[in-house]
């Protein structure tokens, strides 16, 4: 089922959906924003069924759930057999974050040569269960709609569930962040003061807040729709090296095509987690 | 993801196993694990599986600025504490002097995530434990006015996060150096109405505490926390117990390990004598007491459960109370007195060697330690959350509670264990990351 097709109002979510939220590799953040929500959260609790969330109620349910929403990556064989079960026992699923939605930032590792990983970490690596990448919901199962952002943002939050209650769609818009930039009236970092920015490919939703608080967009919500990283790499590698560029790209949307593709050009990401030789970079302080 | 509870024996409880798996109120993925034979305890485990992260290799590489964003991502409970924690040690190592006024920003910074932390612990977490139902919003039905202060409490608190680093989790705004902008007065001022409310609801939460009744446990622990000259310790001092440890901040290492044991994706810290040892907030209230706000102590006083605190671990819903009246007390006199720096961050060059700090998080002591080439680039890094340092000690502190419980009623049993767990605030995604591991051999 499709979102628009589940908040259309011609769908099988009933007016008060039983709702799970639970979590894989993650940092507890994304589902931490519902809570966050401080002055509607006791109303949405009203409207909802609450039956699996770990990290608010010790009521429990293994489903079905009419919504779930899922934080974190899929990083260990449990959790790639778990996810498969979730994904049956529910109608909608929803990724919130950047580790569900891209792999997050220990999606690093997925440059990495597992094996070695594995030895610099571990005396005896039978201890641990870990699959050698860390990767997004979407590579396992089907997934019906994204809140994206490291952390998801509140207002979007708020905006997703009141759409799924009321049975609209929800409006997430995907527009760079330079789109919302201009409107708030804030000075171009990249222009004005030669900051390395990843606006012009990142989807908003953060209400531009790097630029607004004085350094460069980080791409915390990751690409927007048809983003050319690798176009706005070569802009930026007219003051750095290529290497300073794959960098910028290389934090919690890393694994994204649009954010990959340039990581790769450069020869992976800065490390080198695993011991190997790590690409030049120049002056790695700018 | 369910609860599966194994239980087996006689009613004689001579033997008995308990497993919660996924224990619920905490954060990340956790289980309890309780083994009894011939009604002695075998066994008591606070197992954890969340998915290991690699973060000590994933900053491997990076810039010291770089560090700050990408350890603030290990928990999305308390990021302010990982960033600071990186960006003192980032001073250090390079040099610099922070203006005065970013020092007290930084301070307000974790203040706020003090208070946004413990009263989610406190109201959403905890209380529900000692008054009956499984979650806040299940005691909302009820006691709609007290979970409303506690959310309203938890709010101002993430609204000196956000007003400083620009959202309440995963902040941006903090740099080597300083910050990325300058804070106005005007910014700051107007948390004012927000902290005076929230000094109420703190001491309105201290008058709710002592009508509790939690269950009785009494035992010695080792108690540490770091300790400042003149302040309640937040972002300074030097790690101190109350059986004598006293050494500088970034000598950790120079005294506590960290052990990988079978039955845990965190590593188990220790001291060399193997006796476990308790961070938080009831080390802070019991070893800093003197450095209380007087707002705080004077709350203390009122309440007068000071011994508790040291000695019962149930009672850590009461030193976060006084942590609360603290750090909005506290904030409220940093709003005040605030003047903003003259720049945003003071110019800086990098340089090879060791930047090492720890910082008191809103569950206690965290450690960082990062190896920096010439270019302030990362070659080897350690991080040290309270919780994988506290793992040894909640276990010591079940294995010594579960006889006392083992007569009653087994469900009883098992809320009764998961209730003590929680009081420690464990915060499982921040344990979970780990490297550079022994083997604990286990028979």
């Amino acid at each position: 089922m499709t979102l628009a097709a589940a908040t259309s109002g011609r769908t099988a979510v009933p007016a008060r959906p039983r709702i799970a939220i639970v979590k894989f590799a993650s940092c507890d953040g994304c589902q931490l924003t519902l809570l966050d929500l401080e002055d509607e959260l006791l109303a949405i609790a009203e409207r909802i069924d609450l039956v699996e969330f770990a990290e608010a109620t010790s009521q429990r349910s293994s489903g079905p759930y009419d919504v779930l929403f899922v934080e974190g990556s899929v990083s260990t064989p449990e959790q790639a057999e778990e996810i498969v079960r979730l994904r049956a026992a529910s109608t909608l699923l929803v990724t919130i974050g950047a580790c569900a939605t891209s792999g997050g930032i220990q999606a690093l590792r997925n440059w990495a040569d597992h094996d070695l990983v594995r030895a610099a970490v571990y005396p005896d690596p039978t201890m641990v269960d870990s699959l050698a990448t860390a990767t997004p919901i979407a590579d396992h199962v089907a997934v019906d709609a994204e809140i994206r952002g490291c952390p998801i943002s509140p207002a979007q939050l708020r905006e997703f569930v009141t759409a799924l209650l009321v049975g609209r769609r929800p409006g997430l818009p995907d527009e760079a962040v330079c789109a919302e930039c201009k409107r708030r009236n804030i000075v171009c970092v990249a222009v004005a003061r030669g900051i390395t920015c990843l606006g012009p490919v990142t989807r908003t939703g953060c209400g531009a807040l790097c630029p607004a608080y004085g350094r460069g967009c980080y791409g915390c919500f990751g690409p927007r729709e048809s983003a050319n990283g690798p176009g706005l790499a070569r802009w930026l590698e007219r003051d750095l090296p290529p290497a300073d560029v794959a960098r910028a790209f290389a934090l919690f949307n890393a694994w994204s095509p649009p954010f990959r593709t340039v990581i790769d050009e450069a020869g992976g990401p800065p490390g080198p987690i695993d011991g190997r030789p790590t690409p030049e970079a120049s002056d790695a302080h700018h | 993801m369910h609860t599966t509870e194994q239980l087996s024996g006689g009613p004689d409880v001579a033997d008995l196993t308990i497993d919660v798996r996924n224990l619920t109120r905490v954060e990340g993925e956790g289980s309890l694990h309780l083994q009894v034979r011939d009604g002695v305890v075998e066994s008591a485990r606070l197992e954890i599986f969340e998915a290991p992260r690699y973060f000590e290799r994933l900053v491997v590489g990076r810039t010291m600025d770089e560090v700050i964003d990408i350890v603030t991502r290990i928990c999305g409970i308390c990021p302010v504490a990982y960033q600071m924690t990186a960006v003192h040690a980032a001073e250090a190592a390079f040099g610099i002097d922070v203006d005065p006024a970013v020092a007290a920003l930084r301070r307000l910074f974790y203040c706020g995530e003090w208070i946004e932390s413990h009263a989610l612990h406190l109201y959403l977490l905890h209380l529900p434990d000692f008054l009956g139902y499984p979650s806040a919003l299940d005691l909302a039905r009820d006691h709609r006015s007290a979970v409303e202060g506690g959310l309203r409490l938890k709010r101002a608190g993430n609204h000196i996060v956000a007003t400083i680093g620009g959202r309440a989790i995963h902040p941006v705004s903090v740099r080597v150096g300083g910050f990325s902008r300058i804070l106005r007065r005007d910014e700051i001022r107007a948390l004012r109405a927000d902290l005076e409310e929230a000094l109420g609801l703190a001491e309105a939460t201290i008058d709710l505490v002592a009508t509790l009744q939690p269950p009785t446990f009494r035992r010695d622990m080792r108690l540490v926390a770091l300790r400042d000259p003149s302040a309640y310790p937040m972002n300074h001092g030097r790690i101190v117990s109350n059986d004598g440890i006293d050494l500088a901040a970034d000598a950790w290492e120079s005294l506590f390990d960290e052990h990988q044991v079978a039955w845990s994706h965190a590593l188990q810290a220790h001291a060399p004598d193997g006796r476990p040892y308790l961070l938080g907030p009831a080390a802070r209230v019991t070893l800093d007491g003197d450095r209380l706000h007087p707002r705080a102590a004077a709350a203390l006083d009122r309440l007068g459960l000071a011994d508790e605190i040291a000695h019962e671990p149930h009672w850590s819903i009461a030193a976060r109370a006084i942590e609360l009246v603290h750090a909005v007390a506290e904030a409220i006199d940093i709003v005040e007195a605030y003047e903003p720096p003259l720049e945003a961050a003071v110019a800086w060059r990098p340089r090879a060697g060791r930047a090492a700090w720890a910082t008191e998080a809103p569950r206690g002591m965290l450690f960082q330690r990062f190896d920096l080439d010439e270019g302030g680039c990362v070659t080897d890094a350690r991080i040290v959350p309270p919780t994988s340092q506290n793992q040894a000690a909640i276990e010591a502190d079940l294995a010594a509670f579960a006889p006392t419980v083992l007569e009653r009623p087994r469900a009883e049993v098992t809320h009764l264990m998961e209730q003590l767990i929680r009081s420690y605030d464990p915060c499982i995604s921040c344990a979970t990351h780990f490297l550079d591991v022994q083997v604990e051999e286990l028979s």
